[in-house]
């Protein structure tokens, strides 16, 4: 498989670099943006595999990026890269469509890694988020018996004991050895716990990360 | 922001289309009628008694002029809603009343003499004491969380900065006057009457005379105030950032050629600004697992300069068995380092209902357990042994090239 395009989106310009550099012969960077007009330009003009995408920057953020592009070029895939370690802010970014989140400082070729497995369609969930997701599920389920649909709202046990793994600090293929399943299995589990962050409605969701922000 | 979107036009008077003093022009756009339809409403309730003529006096006083709000948004987005909740409240008097005087038609009632002063001085306590409740209120503002990019900073300034004493001033008034009508209506007052008249008629002029002054003081104190507190905010802004990040950056500088001691400098700067940022001003580590997890993991990243994530689900107090689990983490921590010394160390810990489990997870070159000599007391001794004191387990996987997973369980 030839190596992924990518399109990078920050408001800090020495930090592109950086990123740039660090994925040189890795990953293909055919462009990148500082604003959210810009880079919603640039993503529909270059059609890339993947975004790294900034979360917080001025005129909305990366979230404002994600429903500027994915009307138009719905096949675009993002990839959340952010300083904010927030609940609400890694929550926010995640409900509005980009399929993984990792922090700055993940090292080139990890960073590389997280962006082929986005680019072939699975999700990436660092130990943080793993940890953010059980949180807001575990917390969902004390706080209002009446489910709406069982089927988004609540994680299988599977998907739990996935995901506790990853905030171990295993790899996807460390956990599909323990758990003794294949390693697409394991991706398959996080994809379902994806969509389920993302398609439950369930308000509590995002009040739960607002509060658990205000408590902190 | 102060719920943007709620006030799309804020309540002003406009004195440029004014007939009188410009409270219909300016009222007019805000409620999306037409000021001749206000103006007549406004003539109409004044020839039906008066109130009319009460309120344009009231409404004169209360709005602000509309160009040049000298304090910009913030003061119009925080004295907004103020401005209504006024509203409401006269609202409710008004229904009051009625709902009184309606009661007083039908025979129930116990006598003029005894109600219209007990109510007014009711109104007054009320007012007075709602307002000492509010100002304890806005003596201890609620942790603010700032973030870059959130603004949060700022947003404290409105909380504070309300002048109380108008409210307690009218609250006092309303209670010293429902006692002077119930003296007048039982009579007592009739001896004194010409003397509190004429001293009635010079209050009236001298607060006639010093009202708009004193109403343009208050504002001009409210902005004040506001102003010093924005000053205050930026300044212990700038002394923080002065004692944390810029020494750092100092000393990153100075170190430039030894690239393990600048990683420690700035990882522990960014964990630092992090909880500075998530509101921990105080710099006290929080008494719960969470916590105390954290800032023990926090001293060994100091100690050693090697960085260990922590990723905690739910919380609990901290106990004495919970301070126990924490001490066995810090030396499962201390001893990752040791072994797996530049490999990333993950600690996960959940609280569950009635379990507490804590992981601590290095990608070292890990080791054959059954081959540690039996002299090697560290996990032995401080995790294992730690850990079964207080009723818990400890377990160890670790293989040779798997690096090395110490695993404790405590019930709650």
């Amino acid at each position: 498989m030839s190596a992924p395009r990518v399109v990078l989106v920050d408001d800090h310009q020495l930090f592109r670099a950086g990123v740039r550099a660090e994925l040189e012969g890795l990953v293909e960077v055919v462009g990148d943006a500082a604003t959210v007009g810009e880079a919603i330009e640039c993503i529909v003009a270059t059609e890339p595999d993947v975004v790294l995408l900034d979360v917080q920057m001025p005129g909305g953020g990366g979230a404002e990026v994600i429903r500027g592009v994915t009307p138009r070029r719905p096949a675009v895939r993002f990839l959340a890269l952010s300083v904010s370690d927030a609940p609400e802010d890694v929550i926010a970014i995640i409900r509005a469509g980009a399929r993984g989140y990792v922090t700055k400082t993940i090292s080139g070729t990890e960073l590389a890694d997280a962006v082929r497995r986005v680019a072939d369609g699975d999700a990436v969930f660092s130990p943080r988020l793993a940890g953010f997701v059980l949180d807001a599920f575990a917390g969902m389920e004390g706080a209002a018996p009446a489910v709406v649909d069982p089927e988004l709202d609540q994680l299988t046990a599977r998907e739990r004991e996935v995901l506790r793994h990853i905030a171990r600090g295993y790899l996807y293929k460390e956990i599909a050895l323990r758990l003794g399943i294949s390693t697409k299995t394991v991706e398959a589990h996080v994809s379902a716990v994806l969509r389920k962050l993302q398609l439950s409605n369930r308000h509590e969701l995002s009040r739960w990360a607002v509060q658990r922000g205000w408590l902190e | 922001m102060a719920v943007p979107g709620t006030h799309p036009e804020p309540l002003r008077r406009d004195p440029a289309h004014a007939v009188i003093a410009g409270v219909c022009a300016g009222l007019a756009p805000r409620l999306g009628v037409d000021p001749l339809v206000l103006r007549i409403a406004f003539v109409a309730a004044s020839a039906a008694g008066g109130i009319g003529l009460l309120l344009y006096v009231v409404c004169w006083a209360l709005l602000p002029v509309g160009e040049g709000e000298p304090a910009g948004l913030l003061v119009a987005g925080s004295r907004l809603p103020r401005r209504e909740s006024t509203m409401v409240a006269a609202g409710i008097v008004l229904l009051l009343i009625a709902v009184l005087l309606l009661l007083r038609t039908w025979g129930l009632w116990l006598s003029d003499v005894v109600v219209w002063p007990f109510l007014l001085a009711a109104a007054g306590g009320a007012l007075i004491w709602r307002q000492s409740q509010r100002s304890e209120v806005m003596e201890t503002p609620p942790a603010e969380r700032a973030r870059p990019g959130g603004g949060a900073v700022p947003r404290r300034t409105l909380r504070l900065a309300r002048p109380s004493f108008a409210g307690a001033g009218l609250g006092t008034t309303l209670v010293l006057g429902g006692g002077l009508v119930f003296l007048w209506l039982t009579g007592a007052l009739t001896a004194a009457r010409d003397v509190v008249l004429a001293v009635f008629v010079v209050v009236v002029a001298i607060g006639v005379i010093l009202t708009p002054w004193w109403l343009r003081l208050v504002r001009g104190l409210t902005e004040e105030r506001e102003e010093r507190i924005r000053t205050q905010e930026r300044a212990e802004l700038a002394a923080h950032l002065h004692d944390s990040v810029l020494q750092t950056l100092a000393l990153m500088q100075k170190r430039a050629d030894d690239p393990r001691e600048v990683a420690a400098l700035a990882r522990r700067q960014e964990r630092e600004l992090r909880a500075w940022l998530n509101g921990g001003r105080s710099g006290e580590p929080r008494r719960t697992l969470a916590g105390a997890l954290e800032a023990v993991v926090a001293e060994v990243e100091d100690d050693h300069g090697v960085p260990v994530e922590v990723v905690a689900v739910g919380d609990c107090p901290l106990d004495e068995p919970m301070e126990a689990l924490v001490a066995a983490a810090r030396e499962a921590v201390l001893n990752a380092v040791k072994f797996a010394s530049r490999a990333p160390i993950s600690v996960y810990a959940e609280v569950d209902g009635d379990r507490v489990e804590v992981f601590v997870r290095d990608r070292g070159p890990g080791f054959d357990l059954a081959a540690v000599p039996a002299d090697r007391r560290g996990l032995r001794e401080s995790v294992v042994g730690r850990m079964d004191r207080h009723g818990g387990q400890a377990h160890v996987h670790t293989r040779p090239g798997a690096g090395t997973e110490v695993e404790l369980v405590l019930p709650r």
